[in-house]
């Protein structure tokens, strides 16, 4: 029973609802001419509108309004389409989400001049059913937003990942990992991954790890550093970290951190030198004439 | 895992864990049964590896690197675990093992 | 055999009972051969658990022992980082690029 006068309330007075609607959002200052035009808005008010109300007409039969049911599908993908397109022009979350809620006042209005007094039940019924409803298409707009900006945030991280650990050939045979920032677990894997297979690739004998632009040095990170030179010795080339400086130095005495067999230098510099030594390469310089 | 287009390192460290488990299988079990379960939902694969052998009596003794009753080196049981993604060691002493290893692709 | 040098090239297939069997014919070889140096090629190798990790320490340490020098070459790096995870970092077996890297470094240690 409430949702039929849902239903005949939606269908008999779209004109009247699509405008009432259209005026809620503009008093909650939900419609961004800024980012769209007035055509565009109306569009997508529009197509939220008949998926919702083709929705609505699908569960008479059952007089429940389960935003669950498959009789939805349609609404939710209306809602997907609007709100990609929304956020995409940089309308908020929050926002999204009052744009639809925005409709349940002008509804509840029309419902209480259509019900008739004596029919109190019936009123409320159709309310909290209503509520219902839009409350969760909101909060699925919401969950959409969200969703769209945790892929943005995952697409960042991978590309910041593979920005912040590069592999810089150097010379025949020596390549520099240049370490910057926070070496947390994640990307000390994708350092040393990155690391090994630049062996393979740039045929390279010797690996300087260059940690002038870590922050911190603990006990993990060197424990990363000491791993990642034992790999790379298992491959047949050699591991020189350098850029240690006087107080990751101290920290990593006084962690106890073994450095065991593998060799530091103090700069890039200083382990360049010793590449080259190692590798039988003179660099000579010239002083222009 | 091939077939969940795994990168080659997620699948040498899986491989490498269960060698290390169903060996001790062998080993120590007298012999092991493997169920392999690929859950596409979730891109991982769980193995499964038991024995009726003479179960394990202290095990964080056994999971320490280092510590092998035979002539191993000790380090498949606490490496294993290191390798997978998810691991977990049931054994009753007089019954058997059964060490349930996961991987994501 | 080249110049002296052995190859021991792991074939991606070997089983447990034939890496055994390589350790026990390895030193023979090398005394038949008179090798002056070993160089173990496990480049087919997808995956090296402890076990099969210990066997090709002990192959090293054989050639070591037999005064002749031996080298490990061609790992992947899965592989790698896979045995330094298990704790396997080999400390006492020399390695290389590849061969042609071995052999290089065999003939300057001579
Ligand atoms: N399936 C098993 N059944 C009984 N004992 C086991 C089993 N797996 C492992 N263990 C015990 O745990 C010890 C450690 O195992 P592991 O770390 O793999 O080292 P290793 O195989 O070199 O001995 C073994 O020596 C054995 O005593
Ligand atoms: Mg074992």
């Amino acid at each position: 029973m409430p949702v039929r006068y849902i239903h005949v309330i939606l269908d008999n007075e779209r004109e009247l609802l699509l405008k009432a609607w259209g005026s809620t959002q503009a008093e909650e200052g939900l419609i961004r001419r800024d980012l769209f035009t007035e055509r565009e808005a109306r569009t997508q008010t529009e197509m939220l509108y008949d998926a919702l109300s083709k929705g609505v007409k699908a569960s008479v039969e059952t007089d429940l309004l389960d935003p669950d049911a498959e009789c939805w599908d349609d609404m939710r993908a209306a809602l997907a389409d609007v709100t990609r397109e929304r956020t995409k022009r940089g309308v908020s979350t929050a926002e999204m989400a009052a744009f639809v809620l925005a409709l349940k006042y002008p509804l509840f209005e029309r419902l209480r001049t259509t019900v008739d007094d004596s029919n109190g039940k019936v009123l409320i019924d159709a309310v909290n059913q209503f509520t219902r409803l839009i409350d969760s298409v909101s909060l699925y707009t919401t969950e959409l937003c969200i969703s769209e900006r945790d892929k943005t945030i995952r697409r960042q991280q991978e590309e910041m990942m593979e920005l912040a650990s590069p592999v810089v050939e150097l010379w025949d045979r020596i390549v520099a990992v240049p370490l910057v920032g926070t070496l947390d677990s994640m990307r000390a894997q994708e350092v040393m991954e990155n690391t090994l297979s630049a062996i393979v690739d740039k045929k390279a004998d010797i690996v300087i790890i260059d940690i002038t632009g870590v922050l911190t040095v603990d006990t993990q990170v060197a424990q990363h550093l000491i791993r990642t030179a034992a790999a790379v010795r298992l491959m047949g080339a050699e591991a020189i970290i350098s850029g240690i400086s006087p107080r990751i130095a101290q920290t990593m005495v006084q962690l106890g951190v073994d450095t065991g067999e593998i060799r530091t230098r103090s700069s890039l510099r200083m382990a360049l030198a010793d590449a080259f030594r190692q590798l039988d390469t003179d660099v000579i310089s010239r002083i222009a004439k | 895992m091939d077939a969940l287009g795994a990168k080659v390192i997620r699948k040498t460290r899986l491989v490498t864990a269960v060698s290390e488990i169903f060996r001790n299988g062998l080993i120590y079990g007298g012999g092991a049964l493997v169920l392999i379960h690929c859950h596409n939902a979730t891109r991982t694969v769980w193995i499964d590896c038991c024995d009726d052998g003479p179960g394990i009596e202290d095990m964080a003794l056994a999971l320490s690197d280092g510590y092998t009753s035979g002539s191993g080196l000790g380090r498949g049981l606490g490496g294993a675990k290191r390798l997978a993604d998810a691991f977990e060691v049931l054994s009753e002493p007089g019954i058997g093992t059964q060490v349930r290893l996961a991987g994501r692709a | 055999m080249v110049d002296e040098i052995m190859l021991v090239a792991i074939d991606e297939n070997i089983n447990d009972s034939d890496i055994v069997a390589l350790q026990d014919r390895l030193a023979e070889e090398v005394h038949a051969n008179n090798a002056q140096g070993i160089v173990i090629d496990i480049s087919a190798l997808e995956i090296v658990d402890t076990f099969v990790g210990r066997i090709i320490a002990q192959l090293a340490g054989i050639g070591v022992l037999m005064d002749a020098p031996t080298y490990l070459v061609g790992m992947r790096p899965a592989v790698a980082m896979t045995l330094v995870e298990l704790g396997m970092t080999l400390p006492a077996v020399k390695t290389a690029r590849n061969l042609q890297h071995a052999v290089t470094r065999l003939r300057a240690s001579r």
